[in-house]
């Protein structure tokens, strides 16, 4: 049943009413029910390409803060991959000071408004909350992520947001290379310590994957464009259309245009296929150009937009990952009449966020679990008519730790689509291994770093994000390009 | 930044500009392609090949057919007009060394990305052919800068208006038979291009073709570039756009092409409106 914002709202209005002046302890607290994310209805959200969840209200998010145990363990840290200081942040919240929240926040993340909306809470953060393990359900631990990001919208939307403070000019340069979640944090951290810094960017638009690709309805453009207003407020020259490895290479920017050290943090940016046979079929496309085309390029404003959108009515989606939701959700607001999303497991071994997955049911996304394809068919003009799918089963853990599909011999069948989207991840860009001699790389093409500084083979080359970690999250890459911007501010001082 | 400061019209359809794009100029190699980018949020990508460039001026070359809908917007720009964005230089250069002796064949606008390549390939010391083909008289490109490496140049049009009447693949025969090419370079239409592999194969000729594919990003993230060479997925922007035409899927590369022959039919009908093209000569 989809409750609207202002029932949620008066429900917790009255529900802090109750509970306001109150002292309250910790079963009292543990009792409060976990205040619900307003959202568009899916029947509306399903015809416009605009934020899907609307964000708490001011009483919602008190009231959810008031659900904060303040364990003096603090196990909600632990699973905060950049340590953000939750318990402190929440308390401030609890007492409506929303900007002070966002400070606390900002101390270890620079981009709560947007980590707020794209982590994997349930297998962070709130896995490890004291709330979710009284009642035994990780749905019912505090909702931190939507606590942070109310604070960080209030904060931005009330013009409270304070660029920090930039020490006097080193007279040093530094180029950081991409603009995606580790550039930026990066480049804001490079620049704090007084260094010049130039962020180059490949595509027309910065932003890299939180641009090109989450969509819209996932993560609004305009929050991504207010950290990169931030960024040159502060000073970050950001130079479009520069693919480094081409227009100049890596060495080039360090010994002819005196860059004394540059961060790399250009992203995983090479989409896998599965090399299964008609794979390059008209209608079978990589999520990335299917959600390039439509974010980027804007192709789901037909009539304005230059670029073409491929005309989909029944849509295949390789992969269980946020990438697949994405592109799902997509397809269903670009008009196609069917999506399946096609995963080799289970539900329980997905790797997309708990709440994209509800949010893709709720849109009529039709789940084929256990199921893998293994070719793809087409007509004689070569446009996709259908896959050829095999039932699977769960085998021994592999690798990765989830258990292994198995293919049910016997069980092939045909399925009709017209349009297959592939979403089983990227590999790394080889253009700057290719072009700068004597980066390492492991066997995946992913840049071998020093742990604990982000410095690469090469001195003065620091990496982080994707083209390190292979694909992984923006919290993640933001927490590498943190941590490589202090080892970096630490190396140029050396100078 | 990437002003336009010449524009001439070659042919019926076919413009060539010159822009200010001083760090592609510099870094750019015979074999490269820019991707142009303008018309504010909504414009579309473009992959264009590099026909020349000047690293002093720091201006390249760019020759085009105003086929689709953004081509004809590029055609509609004038000199002092800028273009939003250029990213280039893309792509890896031709391998250009000695061969010994070399045909160039270049097929209508396939002449422009052919001249820097045939340049190099003359400065390398190689003999250097070229067979230009086109439609008609009035699509023939850059003649006289292609008479001016050539150890000889061939015409041929379609239809006999200018040069030999017939297609390029007849001399490329010819000169398979009698002069026993070491490499053949050829750029033009993935017909021609395929039947320029189809023609040099049965003589073992290395034959160099350059693909230009539908692209978005053109640094290997979108994948829409893909191509099926010697049984393998290849993309032509990170991988190409120059691969080994004996070894290409020229149907598969040909039927990707037409991916959004629908959408473009219509939005091309529109744009002719604007440019006074006659609907049949595009």
């Amino acid at each position: 049943m989809h409750r609207s914002k202002d029932e949620l709202d008066s429900l917790a209005r009255s529900q802090l009413a109750e509970l306001e002046g109150k002292s309250l302890s910790m079963k009292d607290r543990g009792q409060i029910p976990v205040q619900e994310m307003p959202t568009q209805e899916p029947e509306q959200r399903i015809h416009n390409m605009d934020e899907v969840a609307t964000g708490y209200t001011e009483s919602q998010v008190k009231v959810e803060a008031l659900r904060c145990l303040q364990c003096k363990n603090k196990p909600c840290v632990q699973g905060c991959p950049v340590a953000i200081d939750i318990p402190a942040f929440i308390a401030k919240a609890a007492q409506g000071d929303f900007a002070g929240a966002t400070e606390t926040i900002k101390q270890s993340s620079l981009l709560p408004a947007i980590c707020g909306r794209v982590c994997p809470q349930e297998s962070q953060c709130q896995k490890f909350c004291t709330v979710g393990k009284m009642h035994k359900d990780v749905d019912q631990a505090v909702a931190i992520g939507r606590i942070e990001r109310f604070v960080a919208d209030w904060t931005r939307e009330n013009g409270c947001d304070k660029l920090p403070e930039i020490a006097p000019p080193t007279g040093k340069k530094v180029a950081v290379v991409g603009s995606g979640p580790a550039s930026i944090s990066a480049a804001a951290d490079l620049r704090r310590a007084g260094h010049e810094v130039v962020m180059f960017e490949a595509l027309h638009k910065a932003g890299g994957v939180l641009v090109y690709g989450i969509p819209e309805f996932r993560l609004p453009k305009a929050i991504v464009q207010k950290e990169l207003d931030n960024l040159t407020a502060m000073g970050v020259h950001i130079e479009l259309d520069f693919l480094v490895g081409r227009t100049r290479t890596l060495s080039d920017l360090m010994t002819k245009d005196g860059f004394s050290a540059v961060f790399v943090g250009s992203g995983a940016g090479l989409p896998k296929f599965m090399s299964i046979p008609g794979e390059n079929y008209i209608g079978v496309f990589s999520a990335n150009e299917y959600l390039t085309r439509s974010n980027l390029m804007k192709a789901y404003d037909v009539g304005k937009s230059h670029t073409p959108l491929f005309e989909s009515h029944k849509v295949a989606v390789f992969g269980g990952g946020n990438v697949a939701m994405d592109a799902a959700r997509t397809a269903i607001r670009l008009g196609a009449d069917e999506v399946t999303i096609v995963y080799r497991r289970t539900e329980a071994e997905m790797p997309a966020r708990k709440e994209e997955v509800a949010h893709a049911k709720e849109e009529g996304i039709r789940f084929l679990f256990l199921h893998a394809p293994l070719k793809i068919e087409a007509d004689d003009k070569g446009r996709v008519t259908g896959v050829e799918l095999i039932a699977c089963e769960l085998g021994e853990p592999d690798a990765s730790g989830r258990r292994s599909p198995v293919e049910i011999p016997g069980t092939e069948r045909v399925e009709a689509f017209d349009t297959v989207i592939v979403a089983i991840g990227n590999a790394s860009n080889p253009l700057i291994k290719q072009t700068t001699p004597g980066i390492e790389t492991n066997r995946r093409g992913n840049f071998i770093v020093d742990e604990e500084t982000c410095e690469t083979s090469i001195p003065g080359v620091y990496a982080g994000g994707d083209i390190v970690l292979g694909a992984a999250t923006v919290i993640l890459a933001m927490g590498q390009g943190r941590k490589a911007a202090k080892a970096m501010n630490r190396y140029l001082a050396t100078l | 930044m990437n002003k336009i400061l010449y524009k001439e019209k070659l042919s019926s359809e076919v413009f060539k500009i010159v822009v200010e794009a001083p760090l592609i100029a510099q870094a750019r190699k015979p074999g490269q392609f820019v991707i142009l980018q303008y018309g504010g949020d909504f414009g579309e990508r473009i992959p264009l090949t590099i026909a020349d460039a000047d690293p002093d001026k720091g201006t390249i070359t760019l020759i085009f057919q105003a086929v689709g809908d953004s081509t004809h917007r590029l055609a509609l720009k004038e000199v002092g007009d800028s273009v939003d964005n250029i990213l280039g230089p893309l792509g890896h250069p031709t391998e250009i060394k000695k061969y010994g002796k070399v045909v160039c064949v270049g097929g209508g606008i396939g002449v422009a990305p052919l001249h820097p390549i045939a340049q190099a390939m003359k400065a390398a010391g190689n003999e250097v052919k070229i067979i230009m083909g086109a439609r008609n008289k009035s699509l023939l490109i850059m003649e006289k800068e292609m008479s001016a490496i050539a150890d000889e140049l061939i015409i041929v049009t379609d239809d006999g208006s200018f040069g030999r009447k017939g297609l390029v693949t007849e001399p490329l025969k010819d000169l398979c038979e009698t002069w026993k090419p070491d490499c053949v370079v050829a750029i033009g239409p993935p017909i021609m291009m395929k039947f320029c592999a189809l023609t040099t194969k049965p003589y073992g000729i290395h034959t160099i073709v350059s693909l230009n594919t539908i692209m978005i990003d053109g640094t290997g993230m979108c994948g829409g570039c893909r191509v099926s060479v010697g049984g393998e997925t290849k993309f032509v922007c990170v991988d190409g756009p120059e691969f080994d035409g004996h070894l290409v899927d020229w149907d598969n590369m040909m039927m990707r092409l037409g991916t959004y022959r629908p959408q473009e039919q219509e939005s091309h009908h529109r744009c002719h409106i604007g440019l006074n093209i006659p609907e049949g000569e595009a």
